[in-house]
């Protein structure tokens, strides 16, 4: 890798730093930026909505019910007549901010609990160890549907669910990141020029954890997504008659044999986020890459 | 006058749990009663095998470790019992320069961060931290155009500088030095040793270094303790301890290291097995299991560090025990230079 050019035109920046040379590396990674683009896409399409939409997503009309998608209606119509392009551009909202929030939650939990139990060790990283693992027992989606149904049915509280169902893994990568940078001499280093124990675990080792963290957040939000639709298409998410994904299948999978596109395009949008979010981890992941840093 | 640094019966037992609910079974004798003097701008080697426990001696004395009995005095204190807040500030006096270079900085920090940080810690140079880490580098031959880079673009000499820098930032006045040039290439340990040598003369810094290559420790101790399964078996001045080893531990280490005439031949002093398991020490005088000495009171008696003329020797019959000619030569710089040069001369 030759720093030198950056280098001469950036002569303030130093071009070195292990953030920018893996932000270096992911450009270079195709599946990586194809990733990227439909993401950027999606989050545009969210953020748009709006504007972007053709018609009201929960505007009903009674002399367009199930129509075939045409000029006029570029996706085809519903059982109640609404605009199916709207509502999954509408339902990208919907499954960004699950995605979105729900890992959030998870790393919000997960990061400091798993920080805790391998730095301090002992006693406490075995009663979090031991929780962590009677919780990894049960499997995602079920934790989820389980604590959904317990919370009621609504976006925010499937968002919760997600998330707190998510945050064993965060805890225990968490943990083993941590248990294997305490060892490091410069751990030790830093507690002999007299860093007091949080600025140790805050300064000098979480920010040498951050890299599969990053990567698991960005897979998790691929599996957020596809919870929540699961959770919607269950009616345990968006309620109607906002827009979602998943409760778009729940409908459609009633009319797939003669309105097949209520089912097609908000499947194929599920499936293309959820990839893109797959594709940029995978890429993150080859780009954060210890041995590269 | 009293120590700088004054060791007393230092014992560090690290407990083993054998089953997952099970008590603790067994304990790894790695530290067993240790007792020594540094004054400042005295340099003691401790040497030994690997496993012997020296490095856990300087982790108990920067406290980075906690120990099992014993005292620690620094300058009139014993750091063993300090608050944790007292000994904080305390780590401004003593501080530490790892084996490894590539793993004892933290790779997420730039130069200036990681020479800043201890200045900020013990509110040195405030407001000019960085004029002051400028200087650090100086100090240890580095450019301060450095200042704004990452571990990752030094080589491991230049490393271990940056680590010598960060120990010097708060001005310390003892520094455990953990095998600093043993992960080094051979021509990059002289100049490293060199700095050291030359930081100690300007500074008046006390070093604890530890060390298993002999021929570093001829060339910067003042002193010297020979360490054998958590125990000191000789402790002497360095000259004394090699132009005359008494304990027959320190005779076969001596032994050990080449020569640099290609001709000479000397006896050496090999050594059966290996190092007894520290889990379980033998009775009597621990090294007797490898001793060709050995004799039966050496399994009935633990053998006393006893001082004779400020040379101290933990044996019941090192008077008996001769020093075999030739056991104290030149001592080369490296085993590699050896090699090279009778390569050369075989030709």
């Amino acid at each position: 890798m030759s720093a030198a050019t950056p280098q001469a035109m950036m002569p303030n920046v130093n071009p070195a730093s292990p953030a920018r040379r893996a932000l270096r590396r992911l450009l270079r990674r195709r599946g990586a930026m194809l990733g990227l683009v439909i993401v950027v896409f999606f989050v545009l399409l969210a953020l748009f909505a709006p504007v972007i939409a053709p018609y009201d997503p929960i505007a009903t009309s009674w002399s367009a019910v199930r129509k075939a998608p045409s000029m006029q209606y570029l996706f085809g119509t519903d059982e109640i007549g609404r605009d199916v392009l709207s509502r999954v551009v509408w339902g990208a909202r919907a499954s960004l901010l699950a995605g979105l929030v729900s890992v959030g939650i998870s790393m919000a939990l997960g990061v400091p609990i798993g920080l805790l139990a391998a730095y301090v060790g002992g006693w406490t990283d075995s009663l979090i160890s031991r929780f962590t693992d009677s919780m990894l027992a049960v499997p995602f989606l079920i934790l989820a549907i389980a604590l959904a149904a317990f919370l009621g049915p609504s976006l925010s509280n499937a968002m919760i669910a997600i998330g707190v169902s998510a945050t064993p893994i965060f805890i225990r990568l968490t943990r083993a990141q941590v248990l294997a940078v305490k060892v490091e001499d410069f751990v030790e280093a830093a507690r002999a020029v007299g860093n007091p124990h949080w600025r140790i675990a805050l300064r000098h080792i979480l920010p040498n954890v951050l890299s599969p963290l990053i990567v698991q957040a960005t897979l998790a939000i691929a599996a957020a997504i596809i919870a929540e639709a699961s959770l919607s298409f269950l009616g345990l998410g968006q309620q109607p008659p906002a827009p979602s994904w998943g409760s778009m299948l729940n409908t459609a999978k009633n009319y797939v044999d003669n309105a097949p596109w209520m089912a097609v395009w908000p499947g194929l949008a599920i499936f293309l986020l959820v990839l893109s979010f797959n594709l940029l981890g995978d890429g993150l992941r080859d780009a954060l890459d210890p041995k590269h840093m | 006058m009293s120590a700088l640094l004054r060791v007393e019966n230092l014992v560090k037992h690290f407990p083993i749990r054998r089953h997952l609910f099970g008590r603790q079974t067994a304990v790894v004798h790695a530290v067993d009663g240790l007792n020594f003097e540094l004054d400042a701008g005295d340099t003691m080697a401790l040497v030994g095998e690997s496993g012997c426990g020296k490095s856990t001696v300087g982790r108990l004395v920067l406290r980075l470790l906690d120990a099992t009995a014993g005292k620690v005095w620094f300058d009139g204190e014993d750091l063993m019992t300090l608050a944790p807040e007292r000994m904080r500030a305390r780590r401004r006096e003593l501080q530490m320069i790892f084996q490894d270079p590539y793993s004892s900085l933290n790779p997420r920090m730039t130069v200036e961060q990681t020479l800043a940080e201890p200045l900020a810690l013990h509110g040195l140079a405030r407001g000019r931290e960085r004029e002051r880490a400028a200087e650090l580098l100086n100090l240890v031959g580095l450019a301060p155009q450095y200042l704004q880079r990452y571990p990752h673009e030094f080589s491991g000499g230049q490393r271990q500088r940056i680590g010598i820098a960060r120990a010097l930032a708060v001005e310390p006045r003892l520094i455990v030095c953990d095998e600093p040039v043993s992960a080094l290439d051979v021509s990059i340990q002289a100049q490293v040793v060199n700095l050291l040598q030359d930081l100690q003369r300007r500074l008046g810094l006390a070093y604890v270094f530890i060390a298993h290559d002999l021929a570093v420790v001829k060339h910067i101790a003042t002193h010297v303790a020979v360490m054998y399964l958590g125990q000191i078996v000789e402790y002497a001045d360095k000259r004394s301890l090699f132009a005359a080893p008494r304990h027959p531990y320190t005779q076969a280490l001596l032994s050990a290291i080449p020569i640099a005439e290609p001709g000479l031949k000397r006896e050496q002093i090999l050594l059966q097995g290996d190092v007894p398991n520290p889990i379980d020490p033998p009775s009597g005088c621990r090294f007797r299991t490898r001793c060709p000495y050995a004799r039966e009171r050496c399994a009935q008696e633990v053998p006393e560090l006893r001082a004779i003329e400020g040379h101290s020797v933990a044996c019941h019959y090192w008077q008996e025990i001769m020093a075999p000619q030739g056991v104290v030569e030149r001592v080369v710089v490296n085993e590699r230079l050896v090699r090279l040069q009778s390569a050369f001369r075989g030709g």
